[in-house]
């Protein structure tokens, strides 16, 4: 009797240890950042919430080691060399934001056939054989006008600041902003400039075609613009349409002095640095075992009027507004792909 | 007891005793590497780095500098992942048409007696652009054989040190065993002196500039045989690269003094010094002030030996 008592017990206790033993499957394994580019806050912030999360990860046992690598030049000749070393140093899996998306691919082959799990993300890759989280930039650009169409159901003129000319990244969120006015037709764009991702810029650019333009409700921006574009407006005797953000932190602070001020409402969309730690769990997830689909997307981090004052206070001054991700929000974009 | 090596093999000893400290570093941070599979992904990188470096030594041997090769490297890997593979014919008539524009700015320089660096740096804007329309965004795909060339397998040793020994056997025997590289090494030392002799400078200068052409169109085919596919900015970095290669394997930027055979063990100690550094967890703050650090100290060697060959001359 007591024996089997015991049995039950052990079984019990077995069944009670099961979600450790599914996270201890990894533990012995070992998952390298390979990074082309840390030269701007947005690339620091991807770094070190990368540290922060892959540390506690490491130190809960769930992996080996997490291992960041920089290239020195932004090279593609250069990462292929540190993908090829990081085989060498024998990772069971690379997590990988790349330099290019196709120059990469020998190296990421490579990998693969030493049966290392690649995972790339923002600057993904297009070998068959790795993982790609992707940015929806199309979809960045067509929410900004579906919420527009909430605030404003009469609708109105639009005013569209660009990014970075000949850059895909310009042409993906401009090619949704236009999806998204095509299905909301009571908006109209009645002019477009280029920002440059760039607050002074913009304020130059939308200072400049201002004066040519009619009464405008609403500003579509791509992400380091809305700030600008907000003090070029203010410099006229004009009304403040609703200017869309991009979660900087300076476009952050106006817009909760605005709510302050005047009840100002917007909205602020972007993606966050923590996108890395994202396609941490993702690869970590993969090793241990889990069918994932070989292309998920990345979620946006989205600012409302509510939740301002929260993400305004975990922005660094002069940053982007971030979020790290865990480990039950990469199985729920797993899930969502399946 | 005196041992008395000929300048050549002096010139080689440095490159080829670095080279090997850092092979030895490498096993040892990193044994894994130790194998035929490890060696070939520790160094099948540095081939199209070898060829371009080759290329690069041509013109540094006429007294010239290229600033444009990774420029055009990147190009010839655009041709190779688009045309080359689609139109195997209209692809093989650029890249040679390519090389006859090589030799053409090695004709117009001697002619009009321009600076190489300004005519190359304008010519690297020039391989850029045809780069970037030809391929707008990153793309394309590698010819099946170059493929297989370079993934292929051969028995004994890897892929990477074969074609490392095949590159440096062929620029050999053209730099330093025929007549045509004993003139372009003779421009470059002493141009008047050939001039008297009865030769052609504009036609060595041309084939010193067409032969850069050609081995850069091999390092640029090399390249998209291992990366698949191609980026028009896949190879920006080799101009550099190329130029260190020939001075870390013994050539000098005054003209005449190269080595075919250091250059590609040149090449192969830059490629092995960045894996080095990555093996050794350095910063990549860091990276680059050490990878010239490797470079100084390689330099420094270098510079003793000379002095050391100069006083062993004059007794």
């Amino acid at each position: 009797m007591t024996i089997r008592k015991m049995l039950l017990a052990s079984v019990a206790i077995a069944c009670a240890a099961m979600p450790v033993s599914a996270i201890a499957d990894t533990a012995d394994k070992k998952i390298a950042l390979s990074n082309n580019y840390a030269g701007n806050s947005w690339r620091q912030a991807m770094l070190t919430s990368w540290e922060k999360v892959t540390g506690e990860a490491v130190k809960a046992g769930v992996v080996a080691a997490a291992d960041p690598f920089t290239t020195a030049e932004n090279q593609a000749t250069e990462q292929a060399a540190q993908i090829q070393n990081m085989i060498l140093q024998g990772y069971d899996a690379i997590v990988l934001n790349a330099a290019s998306p196709t120059a990469l691919n020998g190296a990421v082959k490579e990998a693969c056939d030493a049966g290392i799990t690649v995972v790339s993300f923002d600057g993904i890759v297009t070998e068959p054989c790795a993982w790609r989280i992707a940015v929806d930039f199309k979809e960045m650009g067509r929410s900004q006008v579906e919420y527009l169409s909430g605030k404003l159901p009469d609708g109105g003129n639009l005013l569209e600041i660009r990014g970075l000319a000949g850059v895909f990244v310009d042409d993906e969120i401009s090619a949704g902003i236009h999806a998204g006015v095509a299905e909301f037709p009571q908006f109209k764009i009645v002019g477009s400039v280029h920002g440059d991702w760039a607050q002074d810029v913009a304020q130059k650019a939308v200072a400049g075609i201002l004066p040519s333009l009619p009464e405008i409700a609403g500003v579509v921006t791509q992400g380091g613009d809305g700030y600008g574009a907000a003090q070029a407006i203010a410099a006229t005797d004009r009304a403040m349409p609703v200017i869309v953000m991009g979660n900087r932190e300076d476009e952050l602070k106006w817009w909760k002095e605005q709510k302050d001020a005047n009840g100002y409402e917007t909205m602020s969309v972007s993606i966050a640095p923590g996108v890395s730690t994202l396609a941490f769990w993702v690869a970590q997830q993969i090793l241990d075992g889990k069918d994932v689909k070989k292309d998920l997307v990345v979620p946006f981090l989205r600012i409302d009027q509510d939740n301002l004052e929260d993400n305004l206070a975990n922005t660094q001054a002069g940053g982007v507004a971030n979020v790290e991700y865990s480990q039950e929000d990469a199985i729920k974009v797993i899930e969502a792909a399946m | 007891m005196r041992l008395r090596l000929s300048s050549d093999a002096v010139r080689l000893v440095i490159p080829a005793l670095s080279l090997t400290i850092l092979l030895a570093a490498v096993f040892w941070l990193q044994p894994r590497a130790m194998s035929y599979f490890g060696l070939n992904l520790l160094l099948n990188l540095a081939v199209p780095i070898a060829l371009a470096t080759i290329a690069q030594m041509f013109v540094m041997a006429v007294n010239d500098l290229d600033l444009s090769i990774g420029a055009f490297v990147s190009f010839v890997a655009c041709v190779t992942a688009t045309f080359l593979r689609d139109a195997p014919l209209v692809g093989t008539l650029i890249l040679v048409s390519a090389i006859g524009v090589y030799a053409l700015v090695g004709v117009v320089i001697h002619l009009r007696n321009l600076p190489s660096i300004v005519v190359t740096l304008g010519m690297s804007f020039v391989w850029a652009g045809l780069a970037v329309l030809m391929l707008p965004a990153p793309g394309g795909q590698a010819p099946d054989w170059v493929r297989w060339l370079m993934t292929a397998k051969p028995p004994l040793m890897p892929m990477a040190i074969v074609a490392s020994i095949i590159i440096a056997v062929v620029a050999h025997l053209i730099v330093m065993r025929s007549s045509l590289g004993v003139l372009i090494r003779g421009v470059g030392g002493n141009e008047r002196s050939v001039e008297r002799a009865g030769w052609s400078i504009v036609a060595a200068r041309a084939a010193a500039y067409g032969l850069a052409g050609l081995f850069a169109v091999a390092a640029g085919i090399a390249l998209v045989g291992l990366t698949t596919s191609a980026d028009a900015n896949i190879a920006l970095r080799y101009t550099l690269l190329s130029i260190a290669g020939v001075i870390l394997g013994g050539g000098e930027f005054t003209g005449g003094r190269v080595s075919p055979i250091g250059a590609v063990i040149g090449a192969l100690t830059l490629t092995l010094a960045g894996s080095f550094l990555s093996f050794l967890r350095i910063s990549p703050d860091w990276q680059i002030g050490a990878q010239g650090a490797i470079l100084i100290i390689v330099l420094a060697l270098r510079l003793l030996l000379n002095r050391v060959e100069k006083r062993g001359a004059r007794p």
